[in-house]
């Protein structure tokens, strides 16, 4: 059971990684700088759903820093910590509220992913000038979380017979 | 297949609904928050000669300035600075356009004049990295 368990936090983190890369080949096409996918949540909302929540924290983690030594930097780390913490906090806390889908619950992943890396910008540049940059933000992690949700729950559906 | 539609649906109006439209009114609250301050928030400029400061004027209000004796006109409107006179052959410093945002100046050359705009108006970034 535990080996088992092991094994798939593995897999989990593998496929995270390669999301992460290939996050990176796709060329940032929607128009705002910063904006993203964000395909390795996909992993992440798929582990909400499947593994212990204190997995899914050290699989976010795990992944965070993997993908920041391979493909970022100090600043991406930090950065992508942030959000991914916050968010991740957040969506546990939806989901063990009643009523929410995994499309409302990886929503709001995606906003507070947004809002956790803007908290850490304001604080590097010490600047409030950039919350112009919030609505922008806002509605760009409302978009990807919702897509993100979407391609969620139709795998999740098709994994039914996968629980550790 | 159309009932599972349909209750996929329903279960999906109840808080998930919501929860997007919270979503969408503090969007659009911050962005007419930051409207809103953002033009309040205007900054001032800073008019140097050969390098040394002659005078700091704000953005807010309205004003004409002599600069360098009356070499330079600078007109303060709206929130904006624009030279509109130069003793200068040239006059590259008259066909710069209006400045307003951190950062940004007007400079005359020939008759040694900076123009410099200092707080207010959020920077336009030249890169953003993540």
């Amino acid at each position: 059971m535990a080996k088992n368990r092991i094994a798939y936090f593995g897999v989990f983190t593998a496929l995270a990684l390669i999301f992460s890369y290939v996050e990176t080949l796709i060329p940032v096409s929607f128009g705002i700088q910063g904006v993203k996918l964000g395909l390795a949540n996909l992993i992440i909302v798929i582990a909400l759903y499947k593994m212990r929540l204190k997995e899914v924290y050290l699989l976010s983690v795990t992944r965070i820093l993997l993908s920041g030594f391979l493909f970022g930097n100090y600043f991406s780390i930090l950065y992508s910590l942030a959000g991914g913490l916050l968010s991740l906090t957040v969506m546990a806390i939806l989901k063990k509220r009643e009523g929410y889908t995994v499309i409302g619950i990886s929503a709001a992943g995606g906003v507070f992913h947004n809002v956790g890396q803007l908290l850490v910008a304001m604080a590097v540049v010490e600047s409030f000038a950039i919350s112009g940059y919030l609505p922008v933000l806002l509605i760009a992690g409302l978009l990807t979380g919702l897509l993100i949700g979407i391609l969620a729950g139709q795998m999740l559906k098709r994994l039914t017979n996968i629980r550790f | 297949m159309n009932v599972d539609v349909k209750s996929r649906l329903k279960k999906l109006m109840n808080k998930d609904i919501i929860l997007i439209l919270i979503i969408l009114t503090v969007a659009f609250l911050a962005y007419f928050l930051h409207e809103i301050l953002g033009g309040g928030s205007v900054g001032s400029v800073t008019v140097k000669v050969n390098g040394v400061i002659e005078g700091r004027y704000s953005l807010s209000e309205d004003q004409e300035i002599e600069i360098n004796g009356g070499t330079n006109h600078l007109q303060i409107r709206n929130g904006k600075a624009d030279m509109t006179e130069a003793a200068c052959p040239d006059k590259l410093c008259v066909d710069q356009k209006a400045v307003s945002r951190r950062g940004e100046s007007i400079i005359c050359l020939p008759n040694k004049v900076i123009v410099e705009v200092e707080g207010g108006g959020e920077r336009e970034y030249d890169a953003v990295t993540n």
